[in-house]
């Protein structure tokens, strides 16, 4: 277990390591000099000296690589080229936004995606189960950024019942909330499907197997075999699903934050791509990466831990 | 010999009703896209500022955006658009996804190593940040959109090909090619390929709504197809902003996106049952 765990962390850092190269390889490969990319017809001698100077651009590739990592390591992701401060204290006030959001739309997608998965089972074959089923597909298949904008246009703009933009006032929790609820309605909506989906399937899976058949003999009513003992099996696959679904979290996350014009990393990173702010896309690319990875790796640690099974493969 | 079982998974799609649905939608989409021209009642890019953000009228059936132009034709023209880039950048990414998957299955095994590392590597990023990585280096533009897709979902296709590839490669049939000397490319070519070329198949087709989605995203950020090419995710953020004077502009441009997507996810799903020889056995 301590070995698999040590392999996978190594992996994890070696997978960053090659990415990250990726990236700043493919800066040198653009032609002209990401300064005056960065500056476009703005372009003027004195300026252009400037950023090259500041993005560390006078220094020889090797160097800067060298530099790049050298100083990621220590924590230190460079300088906002254009408002001088320091990548990561952007970041840093992004993020929290950012896995606020995620985590409010996983929770309530988690409660309603699993209580409609169950019930898919419990009625399945029945007229319910397909009806559920339609839903979830399209839950899935609905572009996030569409819900965001048509849940703004109804709620906020015709009904004026929520606010179309922004997290709220600081300080004030139920401002807070209420700019809170359509955000996460359109990240997690495609969750609610995706989850009760898997759970459904999972679960007839399980149905299946001897120990259901056993409560089944005892004479359990039918709702508590569900819940009770196809229902505990069904939940460990969902972690794994969770932690990979991290990223079209962030995905979804840089759309709807645009719409709703809430801080994040998604608005953070959109508003940097626009400036051709080098520092801050690879500073945040760096940091979202290094979290998911982490998370990937705790989620597989975590199956191994709960799921006896793969517990075993991996001590064989 | 194929004709039969094909009409039946054609039959089984159609009386299903889900599959029947994505079918009609789908074609719509590929209709539109393919007779844009004779369907459009007016120029895309034609502009008419006197007749900006118009409700929806007999003139205009879906109103105007605010530089005039007619909705509606910018719609039957995004549909060429989104279609355009989504089978270009499928088609290269099945390309060379076959190419490198047949390469790690079939090559030395540190080629394979250092291929499947590197898929690892691709597929462990946050797919928009990476995508919004290779656009703030590259700029944004349909080019950039189609390299993204390319680079975002080869390591995919290419797992999915070296799996096959792997379990072909002991099987007697591959095995009797190298006794008698085949060539390594004649092997991987005539007598892999075929073998491994339906699942991808499966899965390119399944990819289109996502490119579809990825590309109007983009757009709707200013960070795929420029303006003013009609582009589904162009015209949502044209409605986005004047969502306070006219809804008309947000609503036509969302509803096709939606339509699009799902036709395609119910048709991949009325397909896959329709093929599953499991499930066709399983229905009386």
């Amino acid at each position: 277990m301590l070995t698999y765990a040590i392999k996978r962390a190594a992996l994890a850092a070696l997978i960053l390591f090659v990415v990250m190269l990726a990236m700043y390889g493919m800066v040198f490969l653009v032609p002209g000099d990401p300064a005056s990319v960065a500056l476009g017809p703005r372009a003027t001698p004195a300026l252009k000296a400037m950023l090259t100077e500041r993005m560390g651009l006078d220094q020889p590739v090797a160097v800067q690589i060298w530099r790049f990592f050298a100083n990621a390591a220590q924590g230190d992701l460079g300088i906002d080229v254009w408002s001088k401060r320091p990548v990561l204290d952007q970041i840093l006030e992004a993020f929290p936004q950012t896995l606020l959001l995620g985590t409010v739309a996983l929770s309530w997608a988690l409660t309603l995606g699993i209580t409609v998965g169950v019930l898919a089972v419990v009625y399945r074959g029945t007229f319910i189960d397909r009806a559920l089923g339609l839903v979830s597909v399209s839950f899935i298949s609905v572009p996030s950024f569409v819900v965001a904008i048509y849940l703004l246009l109804i709620f906020a703009v015709w009904l004026q019942w929520l606010p179309a933009i922004g997290a709220g006032k600081a300080g004030d929790i139920p401002s807070q909330i209420k700019a809170l609820i359509l955000p996460s309605i359109a990240v997690g909506i495609g969750w609610v499907g995706y989850l009760a989906r898997m759970v459904r399937a999972s679960m007839l899976e399980i149905m299946a197997a001897n120990h259901i058949r056993t409560a089944r003999a005892f004479g359990l009513p039918e709702r508590r075999v569900v819940t009770r003992y196809a229902l505990r099996l069904a939940i460990v696959p969902t972690i794994s699903v969770i932690a990979v679904g991290l990223g079209s979290i962030l995905s979804s996350a840089v759309f709807v934050e645009t719409v709703f014009s809430r801080p994040g990393i998604g608005t953070l990173i959109t508003g940097a791509v626009f400036k051709r702010n080098y520092p801050v896309v690879m500073g945040t690319v760096l940091f979202t990466t290094a979290f998911y990875l982490l998370v990937i790796t705790c989620a597989d640690l975590l199956i191994a831990k709960l799921d006896p099974r793969v517990r075993d493969a991996l001590a064989r | 010999m194929r004709w039969p079982a094909n009409t039946r998974a054609l039959r089984a799609l159609i009386r299903d009703p889900m599959g029947l649905m994505g079918l009609v939608l789908v074609t719509l989409f590929i209709l539109m896209a393919v007779a844009a021209p004779i369907l459009a009642p007016y120029d895309p890019l034609a502009l008419d500022v006197r007749a900006k953000l118009q409700s929806p009228s007999l003139a205009h059936w879906l109103g105007t955006d605010q530089l005039g132009r007619d909705t509606l034709s910018r719609i039957i023209y995004g549909a060429r658009t989104a279609l355009t880039i989504a089978l270009t950048a499928i088609g290269l990414a099945g390309s060379i996804g076959i190419l490198l998957g047949l390469i790690a299955g079939y090559g030395p095994r540190w080629l394979d190593a250092a291929l499947v590392l590197i898929f690892d590597a691709l597929n462990s990023l946050p797919m928009m940040m990476f995508a919004l990585a290779i656009i703030t280096v590259l700029g944004p533009g349909t080019g950039t959109l189609i390299l993204v897709v390319v680079l975002v979902s080869i390591p995919g296709y290419a797992r999915l090909i070296r799996a096959q590839t792997l379990t072909l490669r002991s099987a007697d049939f591959i095995v009797a090619e190298q006794a008698i000397g085949a060539s390594t490319p004649r092997i991987l070519l005539m007598h892999l390929l075929p073998n491994v070329f339906g699942p991808l198949c499966i899965v390119l087709s399944m990819d289109i709504p996502v490119v579809i989605m990825l590309e109007a995203g983009l757009s709707y950020l200013n960070l795929g197809v420029k303006p003013p090419t009609p582009s589904w995710g162009n015209i949502l953020y044209d409605g986005y902003t004047a969502i306070r004077t006219s809804s008309t502009l947000v609503i036509a441009a969302g509803a096709p996106l939606v339509l699009a997507t799902l036709g395609f996810t119910f048709l991949g799903e009325g397909l896959r049952d329709a093929l599953d020889p499991r499930f066709t056995t399983a229905r009386p």
